[in-house]
């Protein structure tokens, strides 16, 4: 396949440096210990889920990672960098609202990624075309975020996520406001798009099933104050889909080892 | 993609010839059902109006009926209203431009800047308290009986609910977008054009429209304080010879105006963000 023509998902350069590196870390908001010495190690291309009860530091930690936040104490790596503004630039974030924005069509949203690295409008939205396509959106280009199911506007924000071309994703809650079966449809696309162009990628999630489908290992952590309980590696078979894996024996094992894990953490 | 596959097909279905007949009827009904009562209340007052002058003998000088005031409408048009009706137009069009580039320039300001904030907000705020019918003679004492005094007066009028409005509208971008934004890799500049600017609009055309309806207030009282021409010079005139159908004649005018100016506002507004009533109605 010759490249160039920009069909390929923005190829996230290959930099020196390994993936995300928490030693450490706590944050404090005045009296608030919101995180309290986290330590986490990520390889490149690995695939983490965090776990844990609401108000447990979660969304605190990657913000840490992406560089929107610095550790009151410890070290936060990515990629090697260590400022905010490095990390900054390495990391996508994708909250749990799509947000979106009303006066741009899927194209232009999508587009926005490449526009601020100082691409003319024209050029950033043919570029990002192709991965419309790949991200199973042809035909809604030109529609705007209003017209749009909640399913079809989250796909959107993946989609201007991955624009950006970062070597690091970073996902709270990615799915949390979308119904059961929407859900499961995005669990299953994401997991093949992540199989398809690898990133480093940390998720947030409430859900357990979406924790062992989405990561390669599971943290789970707990509140007040918010630190990590445990690391838990995910090894399950190959299987063809969603629901043949959610049935399988060792997966279901898996399951229950987090709950338990979750309800002491509570 | 079968979910995708479902959305795609039940959405880009044309519409059938019938449909669309009966969305335009039903855009056609809507129209007619925002345009029957206020049309009906103002006829209702009109008649009222012509039924007391009438009737009840009440002298011209106190309530002109209203076909006296048609009467000195088109009588006195080429001599009187025609060209105080253009002075005093220029006056609000120019302030309100003028009003416009002001506003917008210290809303953008004072959102970029907390230190101009803190240091300008009570002056603007004061700026308010003073009344503007003090300050419209000093400024014609000192422009003398020129566009000039009307303009300023018009523009101050008006400034002041846009400056708010946009600033509203600047700060009320979602904290989180502005985050996504910067892991998009988005600069100071490149949040406030591709972000806060355009969710400003909505609000600023809010201000826009509560501004145009002052405008023309304003050209009058630039007017009162000093003109030789204008709907205010023309009012204060005929006030001082009980010309009281003159003075109806020249409100009816100013009112025009201001409406006229309020749905141009109202226009501009549905071209520029159409998004705006979409997300509403969702
Ligand atoms: N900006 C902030 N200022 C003050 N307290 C905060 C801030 N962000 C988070 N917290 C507090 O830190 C704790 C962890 O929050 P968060 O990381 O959002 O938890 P989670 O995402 O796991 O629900 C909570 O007690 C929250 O109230
Ligand atoms: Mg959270």
């Amino acid at each position: 396949m010759r490249s160039q023509t920009g069909s390929q998902l923005p190829s996230a350069q290959s930099r020196s440096g390994d993936g995300i590196d928490l030693v450490n870390v706590v944050k404090r908001f005045g009296e608030t210990v919101a995180v309290s010495g986290a330590d986490l190690s990520l390889p490149r291309h690995g695939r983490m889920s965090i776990i844990g009860p609401s108000g447990c530091g979660k969304s605190t930690i990657l913000s840490m990672i992406s560089g929107l936040l610095d550790p009151t104490e410890g070290v936060v790596r990515v990629e090697g960098a260590t400022t905010m503004k490095e990390r900054l630039a390495r990391c996508a974030w994708m909250p749990q609202r799509d947000l979106l924005l009303p006066w741009r069509d899927v194209a232009g949203n999508a587009a926005l990624a490449l526009e601020n690295h100082g691409i003319s409008k024209k050029e950033a939205r043919g570029r990002v075309l192709e991965l419309i396509d790949r991200f199973g959106l042809s035909g809604f280009e030109r529609k705007f975020p209003h017209q749009l199911s909640g399913g079809m506007r989250q796909r959107v924000s993946f989609l201007r996520t991955m624009a950006a071309g970062k070597d690091v994703l970073l996902f709270d809650e990615p799915f949390g406001a979308l119904d059961s079966i929407t859900r499961a449809d995005l669990q299953q696309w994401l997991r093949r798009t992540l199989e398809e162009t690898p990133r480093t990628t940390v998720l947030v999630t409430h859900d357990v099933e979406e924790a062992l489908l989405l990561g390669d290992t599971v943290v789970v952590m707990s509140a007040r104050p918010g630190r990590i309980v445990q690391t838990v590696d995910v090894e399950l078979p190959q299987t063809e889909n969603r629901r043949e894996l959610i049935r399988h024996p060792a997966f279901a094992e898996l399951r229950d080892e987090l709950l338990s894990l979750l309800e002491v953490a509570e | 993609m079968t979910l995708a596959e479902t959305i795609r097909s039940s959405r880009t279905k044309a519409p059938t010839p019938g449909e669309r007949q009966t969305r335009r009827q039903q855009r056609l009904t809507a129209v007619v059902k925002r345009i029957l009562p206020p049309t009906g209340i103002l006829l209702l007052v009109g008649v009222l109006w012509q039924v007391a002058s009438d009737s009840f003998g009440v002298p011209k000088y106190i309530l002109p009926s209203l076909s006296d005031i048609w009467t000195s409408a088109s009588e006195r048009w080429s001599d009187t209203f025609s060209s105080a009706t253009r002075v005093t137009l220029q006056e609000v069009l120019i302030g309100f431009a003028f009003a416009i580039v002001v506003g917008v320039v210290i809303a953008l300001a004072l959102h970029l800047s907390a230190t101009l904030r803190t240091a300008f907000m009570p002056l603007l705020i004061g700026s308010q308290a003073v009344p503007i019918v003090v300050i419209a003679p000093v400024l014609a004492i000192i422009f003398g009986y020129t566009l000039m005094p009307k303009v300023i007066v018009v523009a101050l009028i008006c400034f002041f609910s846009i400056v708010v409005n946009t600033m509203h509208g600047l700060s009320s971008v979602d904290p989180e977008l502005i985050k996504v934004m910067r892991t998009l890799d988005a600069s100071r500049w490149a949040i406030l054009r591709r972000v806060e600017i355009p969710a400003a609009l909505p609000s600023f055309f809010t201000g826009l429209r509560i501004s145009a309806t002052y405008a023309s207030v304003g050209a009058v009282f630039g007017e009162f304080a000093g003109s030789l021409d204008g709907l205010g010079y023309v009012m204060i005139q005929a006030t001082s010879q009980l010309q009281t159908d003159m003075v109806f004649v020249a409100i009816f005018i100013l009112t025009f105006m201001s409406i006229s100016l309020f749905l141009a506002v109202s226009i501009v507004e549905r071209l520029v963000c159409p998004w705006a009533r979409k997300e509403d109605r969702r």
